[in-house]
């Protein structure tokens, strides 16, 4: 495939005209055919410049009936053990009123509660996994072991050493501890040491950070930016900053804990669409600009979408061209979490405005963090000047919380100078094609071996479903058992019938690891029967017609 | 080697029906109770309907017999 990107100073052009140059030289529709290149608009007339090929497949309906039948048995047997609790019959291990408290409202009775003491418990062994080593694409895993089914655990002592990590979100493999990569964090780490002691308006602003604001803001393509120690913090003391009662949040119904919490502080009205519709989002503006706020009709201040780059529970990437198209017509605010995206997606590693080939001056707030595809900690907002100064005044983070620590700041500084060339070599491109590469292939491979995948075939995020609860631990355990460490999600972080295991595909992977883990899914996928897909794709791809779409549901 | 590869489809259902049942997850004195009370209910059916399906069976088919009209008489006399 012809060289699709022109790299100059780091950064892809973003006229217009050499945009489509770039873009359309390197996308070709499937049976080879090339599209010319037109002067005043896209060539297709849509504005997807490549396929967005999204999969949310429906499990045969057995599957559900095994899988209500399965919670119906530990929902029975809970009552059981609860009421063998409260008769003094068993042990009580978790926390209960005291005596003299034994009339007022009770405390633990609601479902999550219940929940938790009688399911989760019985698998809690697969989360919480100490590692004493670096999260890199191998990590060494501290054994415990429990003696009382999991209500205290010990340590042996032992370490299970080169465990693979598929689990960590390390993108681009930044998490590293090469000493020549880390030459520069050391040095700023002798001379600033590590505490700042301080928040950013009081004593708290170095010139990292000033570094650092300027070059994320070389990097997205935009006037300038603020970062903060946190990303979960980003969100939820920004968002109060920007918005608030009179205003209207539109936001995703699977957007993260983070926005949601920024979003309920600010006090604005939230109303949630449905996740990545278009339509139920345009019904929703409709709404909202034709009655205005509830009781006064008056119109409302300000009206702001919050959506994600990449969800990180299904794997979606955002329609973000209909997004902003909607966003121009109706007059709103976007305000996009790049936290997954950011290094990720996009050919140069510059999130899902790259990827779609969009401006960045198009979403009025960017939003990303540090932690995911930069091995740091930390996230940063960026936009026009004139937002930033306001939140470097008004927001909470900045008044209150302390700043990022130097070299936290130099490992974000070095991660970018990587990715955007400016170190010289081409390492960082070279790792944002290799994550591409990795998670092509590893999608791929999955989808042929008949697993059930959510997402869009580009994000690095792969949730697998496992439905049954009995086969999150079962699945989990297994996998530690061949050296294999992952993440297995179930409720609350997901709908109660939809527990699923989440890959995290590094740009540090190699193929020989991939494939090891691939061989031990195929394994499991047969033993535990886990390959539910009715679309299982053949392995000889020329019997298989390529123009199939996947309908999401 | 078929008895072998026979055990070894036999343990897997019995692992699937484990994981599905979710009694993979439990202690092995819930295990106890819960496969007591299943083998106990499925004991239960069986034997009654050993008792029970043939006298319905024989009753059903008297019954379409007459339904079916008094022509063949020679044949009824088959069934006492």
């Amino acid at each position: 495939m012809a060289n699709p990107s022109a790299v100059c100073n780091g950064h892809l052009h973003h006229h217009h005209q050499k945009q489509n140059n770039l873009l359309k030289s390197g996308i070709y529709k499937k049976n080879g055919i090339t599209k010319g290149i037109k002067k005043n608009g896209i060539s297709n007339g849509t504005l997807y410049k490549k396929k967005f090929v999204e999969h949310f497949e429906q499990a045969p309906m057995y599957v559900a009936v095994f899988t209500f039948l399965g919670f119906g048995v530990g929902t029975i047997f809970g009552y059981l053990r609860d009421f063998m609790r409260a008769w003094g019959l068993e042990k009580r291990n978790i926390a209960t009123e005291r005596e003299q408290q034994k009339d007022f409202v009770p405390l633990y009775q609601d479902f999550e509660n219940f929940y938790t003491r009688n399911l989760y418990m019985r698998i809690r062994d697969n989360w919480n996994r100490p590692i004493c080593s670096v999260p890199g694409p191998q990590f060494d895993l501290m054994e415990r072991v429990t003696d009382d089914y999991n209500w205290t655990f010990r340590f042996t002592g032992r370490i299970i050493k080169n465990v693979i990590n598929m689990g960590s979100y390390n993108y681009l493999g930044f998490a590293e501890t090469d000493v020549n990569a880390l030459k520069t964090v050391t040095i700023e780490l002798q001379k600033y040491g590590t505490g700042i002691c301080s928040t950013r308006q009081e004593m708290g602003t170095l010139d990292k950070h000033v570094e650092l604001e300027k070059l994320v803001a070389k990097f997205l393509g935009v006037e300038d930016a603020m970062v903060f120690g946190m990303g979960f913090a980003t969100n939820s003391m920004n968002i109060p900053a920007l918005v608030g009662k009179g205003c209207l949040i539109l936001s995703d119904e699977l957007n993260h804990t983070s926005l949601v919490l920024g979003a309920r502080l600010s006090g604005a009205t939230i109303r949630i669409f449905k996740h990545n519709n278009i339509q139920s989002l345009e019904k929703l503006l409709r709404d909202a600009i034709i009655y205005g706020q509830p009781r006064s009709r008056r119109a409302w201040r300000k009206i702001i979408i919050l959506v994600e780059g990449i969800y990180s529970m299904e794997g979606s990437i955002v329609r973000l061209p209909e997004i902003v198209s909607l966003k121009k017509k109706y007059k709103a605010y976007l305000y996009l979490d790049e936290a997954h995206s950011i290094g990720a997606v996009g050919a140069t590693g510059r999130g899902v405005v790259e990827y779609f080939g969009m401006s960045p001056d198009d979403v009025d707030v960017l939003m990303g963090t540090f932690t995911k595809s930069f091995g740091a900690a930390g996230g940063y907002i960026a936009g026009k000047k004139d937002l930033v100064d306001y939140l470097r005044t008004h927001s909470h983070s900045a008044v209150y919380a302390t700043s990022m620590c130097p070299p936290v700041a130099e490992q974000i500084i070095r991660a970018m100078k990587c990715v955007m060339g400016l170190d010289g070599t081409t390492q960082g491109l070279q790792r944002v094609r290799q994550l591409g590469k990795n998670t092509r292939y590893f999608r791929r491979r999955l989808h042929e071996m008949g697993f059930i995948i959510y997402g869009n075939d580009d994000s690095p995020v792969v949730p697998l479903l496992l439905y049954m609860p009995g086969k999150i631990g079962a699945f989990a355990r297994r996998m530690l058992e061949k050296n294999i460490g992952v993440v297995v999600v179930g409720f609350p972080a997901t709908p109660i019938t939809e527990s699923r295991a989440r890959f995290c595909v590094s740009a540090s992977h190699t193929r020989e690891m991939l494939d090891t883990v691939l061989n031990a899914l195929d394994e499991l996928g047969d033993f535990l029967h886990l390959k539910y897909s009715r679309y299982s794709k053949s392995s000889h791809p020329e019997l298989y017609e390529e123009t199939r779409l996947e309908l999401e549901d | 080697m078929d008895l072998k590869s026979m055990k070894n489809y036999l343990y897997w259902l019995y692992c699937q029906f484990e994981l599905i049942t979710c009694s993979y997850l439990m202690e092995p004195w819930e295990k106890l109770l819960f496969y007591t009370f299943n083998i106990t209910m499925l004991i239960t059916v069986l034997y009654t309907a050993y008792i029970f399906v043939p006298v319905h069976i024989s009753t059903a088919f008297q019954f379409f017999l007459h339904l079916f009209g008094n022509q063949h008489e020679k044949t009824v006399s088959v069934v006492k």
